[in-house]
């Protein structure tokens, strides 16, 4: 049997969740997550972790447009993911909700536009 | 000089104006102007491009553009009037607010209400008295945000990030992400100020160290920072030998806390308290000056801006009453708290009515008991796991508590044990 312990990312609470697994990485058991979403990304963390990226794209008037992923991106693909997105030039005209790189590097993510292009 | 007169004026954009904007419209106002120093809606959340906000508010996790365009929506839609590259200069105790913008110079208005949301900013190294040369290369990490995600310039590739507020932590990531090398976080106190996941995701995901109880003695580097020289310190903070460290870098970031920018009202307009660094208010945001309304950052710094709306929208209801001229509360309770807490906002209750007070320990408590009295009097007692400065905490007063025992509210924290 095996014991991790880790710090919940889903809120600003930071809970503490217990996750016991199996000598096979079977999980046996969650603790101290205080609500579904603990549970949720206690399992994740345990046998595929990923995050949500949010970076910038440039525009093609030179500003920088604010991007996230629309879902979490395998943690070991983060930064081949960046890599792609500073060859990308997004139209001078997008708009929040836009998206950008439909199913970046095949990882299932959208890269959307988060905002207005800064100054 | 242009002189006209409105209803309520808002002084600040951002996540706390436009929340105050919004809810004042709510509530009936129909004649708001919110003026803003930026040329754009959003306040600092324009730069924070991360995501973790809006989960109280919204129900979702949002990036800080996201959560500022939700309010900068409704601003529009319902057609709050707003001036952006306005800057406000002074307030009177009259509610005449001075303000200053390129297209029109300066202008005066004459307010019904005024609610003051300006925010906050970084402590800069100035304030911090770090002993060693002046090279460029030291920036606050707000500073540093700006630039990468605004401007898309970096700072530098080598990095030494002094302060672990949440800011420093996020910068860390980000600047990883853009492919610099953060070599260490720096935290003066035994614990970090930041949030303990984003200990997590922005430090542990990359390996990047976090020294806990050390601190930047020195700064090196003639043109440009070449390295800081780090020590350890003792529970007073001050340097223990044997501790001592040099680390290599070409840039240091600063996330050593937050000051309220309450210039507007620290030159005598509103009575301040000295640990928040902002105005004493009363439950609905009021200052000691009439009709002059503090909500957000630069009342108090919250850890949440769900919390900055929250109570935005409380001060943009009560500006709403007063500038129409409801009838007003007439009770003098004051809010005393006891040792182990910093401070509690707000300062003092003068109507009857359910309030929360939100409040900050001084140091960090595995269990304890947060008890309200009264007119000396136990009206609630709260058991809590974990109690810490960097997590602001409330406790709910109803109107009944207040209107059934005679005398002022004092809170206090009993760690479990004593």
């Amino acid at each position: 049997m095996k014991k991790r312990k880790l710090i919940c990312i889903v809120c600003p609470r930071g809970c503490e969740i217990d996750v016991t697994m199996s000598d096979h990485g079977e999980i046996t058991g969650i603790e101290g997550n205080s609500c579904k979403r603990g549970e949720t990304y206690a399992r994740a963390e345990c046998t595929h972790p990923v995050r949500i990226l949010t970076t910038t794209v440039r525009c093609e008037d030179g500003r920088l447009l604010p991007v996230r992923s629309s879902c979490g991106i395998p943690k070991e693909r983060l930064f081949d993911c960046m890599e792609e997105l500073r060859s990308v030039t997004a139209a001078a005209g997008a708009m929040i909700g836009d998206t950008v790189v439909r199913n970046i590097l095949g990882t299932g993510a959208d890269i959307v536009v988060s905002g207005n292009a800064g100054a | 000089m242009r002189r006209f007169e409105c209803r309520l004026v808002i002084v600040g954009g951002g996540p706390a104006g436009m929340s105050a904007a919004v809810a004042a419209y709510e509530a009936g106002e129909r004649d708001i102007l919110i003026l803003e120093r930026e040329h754009t809606l959003g306040g600092i959340l324009t730069q924070c491009i991360h995501n973790g906000f809006g989960l109280h508010r919204f129900g979702e996790e949002l990036t800080g553009p996201e959560y500022a365009y939700r309010y900068e929506k409704s601003v529009k839609e319902l057609g709050i009037k707003y001036y952006t590259d306005c800057t406000v200069t002074g307030i009177s105790s009259d509610r005449t607010v001075s303000a200053v913008s390129a297209e029109e110079g300066m202008f005066k208005i004459q307010a019904g209400a005024v609610i003051v949301a300006t925010g906050c900013r970084e402590r800069p190294r100035g304030a911090l008295n770090i002993p060693g040369t002046r090279p460029s290369g030291v920036y606050t990490a707000g500073t540093a945000q700006k630039f990468v995600n605004i401007k898309g310039y970096m700072p530098g590739k080598e990095i030494v990030i002094l302060g672990s507020g949440d800011i420093g932590l996020i910068m860390a990531r980000r600047m990883t992400l853009e492919g610099a090398t953060v070599r260490a976080v720096l935290e003066i106190m035994p614990y970090s100020s930041g949030l303990a996941r984003n200990i997590e995701q922005c430090l542990n995901d990359y390996g990047i160290p976090l020294y806990l109880s050390h601190t930047v003695s020195e700064i090196h580097g003639k043109e440009r920072i070449e390295g800081v020289s780090v020590v350890r310190v003792d529970e007073n903070r001050r340097p223990v030998p044997g501790g001592e460290m040099y680390i290599p870098c070409d840039t240091l970031l600063l996330s050593c806390g937050l000051i309220p920018e309450n210039e507007l009202a620290s030159g005598g307009l509103a009575m301040c308290d000295v640990t928040t660094g902002g105005c004493i208010v009363d439950q609905d945001r009021e200052s000691s000056a009439e009709g002059i309304f503090f909500c957000g950052n630069v009342l108090h710094v919250h850890d949440l801006v769900d919390y900055v709306s929250e109570e935005a929208a409380i001060a943009g209801r009560a500006a709403a009453a007063f500038a129409r001229g409801d009838k007003r509360g007439d009770v003098n309770i004051s809010v005393h708290f006891d040792k182990n807490i910093r401070y509690c906002v707000p300062q003092k209750i003068t109507s009857l009515k359910d309030t929360d007070i939100y409040f900050r320990v001084k140091d960090v408590h595995r269990g304890a008991t947060v008890c309200v009295n009264v007119g000396g009097r136990v009206v609630s007692e709260q058991k809590k796991i974990r109690l810490a400065p960097g997590e602001m905490e409330t406790v709910h007063i109803t109107e009944r508590m207040l209107a059934e025992n005679t005398g002022d509210i004092t809170v206090s924290v009993i760690p479990s044990g004593v």
